[in-house]
């Protein structure tokens, strides 16, 4: 045996595990035979023992933005956040629509050898909505999604066609919906709130409608696609009533606890897109995670430093960070609360976001992959960005008093983070 | 010191006035806010007695030229300065309750000279007390006293306290 | 005023007893203004510093004669003069002012919340002189007392705010202002400019220009911006003078004979109103210029602080 984990609390919705056992690993797989004694030994002793949560949804900002974060900065606030495999969006300089960016974040994250780093392609050369990237070039790559994410493919006949061509691999066009027509100069959600602050607004018919234009050419093509933060109640309906076993969609933590109403402090860590929105929109979120409408909990991890933070709130970028934080807040708030079971938290941080990127992880089972994580769900932390692993302080939750604590993270088998510390395997 | 008392200072105040101006019709009289613009009211009703003379009044609040605007603090309400004619050429005679540090008639001497030049101004307190610091002398006074800067003359009149009286009273030094 | 006021962002976080306050002040700084020598020592010594990120002729003299009277010392920052074209941010442009030992930021900027966000990191005072589509405190203020001062009062009159809603920094704040002082409030214009959340203000809202002039004590006009053409808000400037563009005629046919009409200026003459309307008996533009000046001569002396010790006269 490499590792035993002695006697934690072995939970894993996907295989209905949930009782207190050790848990033996061997290069890299968990396996049942446990009379061999083990090199190493953790105590797990009031610790629950998650798969290793998986985020579909991040950006790393490498190569181009290091000054944002880079891979390994990333890969840190990953472990931290419990995270073991990461999938990162193309919009780096240059965008991931050739195979050798592709091959470069591969094969940096392993050099690094915190945390899984899957890239995902670009959905059309440069993002710019109007040639298909070379797909087969990247998915051999090893791009894992395609996605032109930060811009929406607005194009409605190059949609249909990235939603065909992919069908080659049978990976998802990941789309970020925003018809900017309707969105344009927007600085949040508009409504009554922007009435009052006097921004313009970005309406939520400006994601709806993509939504529902998104939802109709999958169905027309058979295509595998997934909508990236879905934010509003017209957006769940349309997957509702139209989802078919083809179609997935994700939410981000802070859409599922934070209003517009945030915005009235003009913290630019309240500027994110899709903007925060109403309360009803929030509650028909929860109520969709609940009910499986909405498949995966994705972070939309978007770090930007804080001199570009630090702005006026037209100015600064769009978008806050969130690996550290996703499941502690939504496990003290949604979970602890009562309005989401452990399971479905779980579920839709791990087993769902690997599936639908077609990665064998977020499962604890006899001879599975062995990514891990360790929490002390009673343990209590304060998020405070001096604390953080991410190179960039843009949270949303900054203040926040938090339940659960990541304590361990394994990846492959390897212990790579412990109370705090990272170890590179 | 009490109502009558009071009555007696001003009139012996007025007196004094007259025999120095025997052309009392040329005198201007202004008051500074608060207090000094009722004693001002008061002694003009003394020499229109005496002497059946109507003479102009102004009122000054000098709020806007004081040089301790604190940090912060609640801003005393500003009244506004009224002065029934130009006062170009006039012989003002300047009425405060109390003169301390002079700080207050400097404000003053410094808004009327901002609204015209008067040929003369003179002053006249109801309480001269020690402490000056500025070079400021009273030209006609009610009462004068020695304090220390732990004592503080309190001036009541009936139109703002419901009475009239002049107190002394221990003022601990940072309460201020 | 809260004796722990700092800044003035906007009408939504002042009280009624502050708006009537900083209108009380105002009065008295009108004085000063009727003076032979218009000036009082009041603001010697304190520094204030005009940022002005938006092109303002009005708003940025009124502030800089309202210094020039209350004797402060003021320097004039505009967008084309300052940093802010070689790039430096807003926030070290303003750090770089108060290392100046600057008291007092006047601050207009496209941006809404811009002055809050000066506000929060500074230890000067902050005065919002227009953010954005959001607030413009002062100009709702002198607009409140040229209103208090023509009627002796402001609550329960009828006010019919007309133009571009949507986009305007003055309804806004004066909305706020009104709502606050007890007056009502109509708002009119074209539905593409009346926002479509009308929630945080208490107002109706009426589209029919001819509606909305009878029975109002008060016709405040806004300026139709000749932008919102190409935003396809309007279809054109003619179609908006067809409909909602104040002439005598419509003015004598529909208003009460006791109107009266205001605008924050600079007018359009022939768009939102027409000449003979703007140079009326009803118009009370020029008497707005005046009070702009007393009411931020007011603001800045509450906001003000000096410490000198002594005076105990």
């Amino acid at each position: 045996m490499d590792l035993t984990i002695k006697q934690p609390h072995l939970f894993d919705p996907a295989n209905g595990v949930d009782e207190i056992g050790d848990l033996h690993i061997k290069d890299g797989r968990v396996v049942t035979n446990s009379s061999a004694s083990s090199e190493k030994e953790i105590d797990a002793r009031g610790l629950y023992l998650l798969p290793g949560l998986v985020d579909i949804h991040s950006h790393f900002r490498e190569p181009g933005m290091e000054d944002a974060e880079t891979l390994e900065t990333g890969s840190m606030a990953a472990l931290k956040g419990g995270y073991t495999a990461v999938a990162v969006m193309p919009n780096t300089n240059p965008p991931i629509d050739n195979e050798g960016v592709a091959k470069f974040i591969k094969e940096k994250s392993e050099e690094i050898g915190l945390c899984r780093v899957f890239p995902i392609g670009t959905i059309t050369k440069g993002r710019k909505g109007k040639e298909l990237s070379e797909m087969i070039h990247l998915y051999e790559a090893g791009c894992v999604g395609f996605s032109d994410d930060g811009n929406c493919v607005e194009d409605s006949s190059v949609m249909r066609n990235a939603l065909e061509y992919s069908q080659l691999f049978d990976v998802p066009i990941i789309d970020h919906p925003e018809d900017t027509t309707l969105s344009r100069n927007g600085q949040m959600n508009e409504g009554v709130v922007s009435t009052e602050l006097g921004f313009k607004g970005i309406p939520d018919v400006s994601e709806s409608s993509m939504v529902a234009r998104d939802i109709l050419l999958s169905r027309f093509t058979k295509g595998r696609l997934h909508l990236a933060h879905i934010s509003t109640e017209d957006s769940v309906h349309y997957l509702k009533d139209w989802k078919t076993d083809r179609i997935t969609a994700e939410v981000t933590p802070h859409h599922l606890l934070l209003t517009e109403d945030e915005v009235k402090t003009f913290d630019t860590n309240t500027k994110m897109k899709p903007p925060l929105r109403k309360k009803s929109d929030l509650e028909v979120l929860q109520k969709a995670l609940k009910e499986g409408i909405i498949d995966a909990v994705a972070t939309d991890h978007a770090p930007h430093p804080d001199y570009m933070k630090e702005q006026e709130y037209t100015i600064a970028p769009f978008g806050v960070i969130g690996l550290e934080t996703a499941f502690s807040v939504l496990y003290t708030n949604l979970v602890i609360s009562g309005k989401l079971s452990l399971a479905q938290l779980v579920k839709s941080m791990s087993f769902q976001p690997a599936r639908i990127l077609n990665l064998p992880f977020g499962e604890v089972r006899d001879g599975g992959i062995a990514d891990f994580t360790l929490i002390d769900l009673d343990g209590e932390w304060k998020v405070d960005p001096s604390n953080f692993a991410s190179k960039s302080k843009n949270s949303s939750f900054i203040g926040w008093e938090l339940k659960g604590i990541v304590t361990y993270t394994i990846v492959n088998g390897n212990l790579t983070f412990r109370e705090g510390e990272f170890l590179k395997s | 010191m009490d109502e009558e008392e009071m009555g007696w200072a001003l009139r012996r105040l007025a007196c004094e006035v007259i025999e120095d101006n025997p052309h009392l019709e040329t005198i201007y009289i202004i008051g500074i806010r608060q207090r000094g613009d009722i004693l001002a009211e008061r002694i003009r009703k003394i020499l229109k007695e005496l002497t059946h003379w109507d003479i102009k009044l102004g009122v000054l609040d000098i709020t806007l030229y004081r040089d301790d605007l604190t940090a912060y603090g609640p801003k005393p309400i500003i009244g506004s300065t009224y002065f029934p004619s130009p006062i170009d050429g006039e012989d003002v005679l300047l009425v405060d309750d109390v003169i301390y540090t002079g700080r207050t008639v400097r404000a003053a001497l410094d808004e009327i000279i901002d609204y015209g030049r008067p040929s003369r101004i003179r002053l006249a307190v109801m309480v001269k007390r020690s402490g000056r610091e500025l070079p400021i002398a009273s030209d006609y006074t009610g009462v004068s006293v020695d304090l220390s800067k732990h004592e503080e003359v309190r001036v009541c009149l009936k139109e703002t306290d419901g009475e009239d009286s002049v107190k002394i009273v221990e003022v601990s030094s940072e309460s201020e | 005023m809260n004796p722990n006021r700092k800044d003035l962002l906007g009408i939504q976080d002042l009280s009624k007893e502050e708006i009537g306050e900083i209108l009380t002040t105002a009065e008295s700084m009108e004085e000063i203004l009727k003076r032979p020598i218009k000036k009082a020592p009041t603001l010697r010594g304190i520094t204030i510093a005009n940022l002005f990120f938006e092109p303002s002729t009005r708003t940025l003299n009124s502030f800089a004669l309202a210094e020039k009277r209350l004797s402060a010392d003021s320097i004039n920052l505009s967008a084309s003069s300052s940093s802010v074209l070689k790039g430096e941010t807003l926030l070290d442009t303003a750090k770089n002012i108060e290392a100046m030992e600057v008291d007092i930021i006047v601050i207009r900027h496209s941006t809404p919340g811009a002055p809050h966000f000066l506000a929060n990191r500074l230890d000067a005072s902050v005065v919002n002189a227009g953010d954005g589509c959001h607030e413009h405190p002062t100009q709702a203020l002198l607009d409140l007392m040229t209103i208090k001062k023509k009627f002796s009062k402001i609550k329960d009159l009828e006010v019919a705010i007309i133009g571009d809603i949507k986009h305007s920094r003055v309804a806004r704040s004066l909305i706020l202002g009104l709502n606050k002082m007890g007056a009502k409030v109509t708002v009119c214009g074209p539905p593409t400019l009346i926002p479509q959340w009308m929630d945080p203000f208490e107002s109706k809202v009426e589209y029919n220009f001819e509606e909305v002039l009878k029975g109002k004590n008060i016709l405040y006009l806004l300026r139709i911006q000749k932008e919102r053409q190409k935003e396809s808000f309007l279809p054109s400037i003619r179609e908006y003078i067809k409909s909602y563009c104040l002439t005598y005629e419509k003015l004598k046919k529909f208003a009460s004979p006791d109107v009266v009409i205001m605008h924050p200026g600079p007018i359009n003459r022939g768009v939102e109103i027409e000449s003979r309307v703007a140079d009326s008996e009803y118009s009370l533009i020029l008497n707005q210029v005046i009070t702009g000046v007393a009411i931020r001569m007011s603001i800045l002396y509450l906001l003000s602080k000096r410490k000198i010790d002594g005076f105990n006269d």
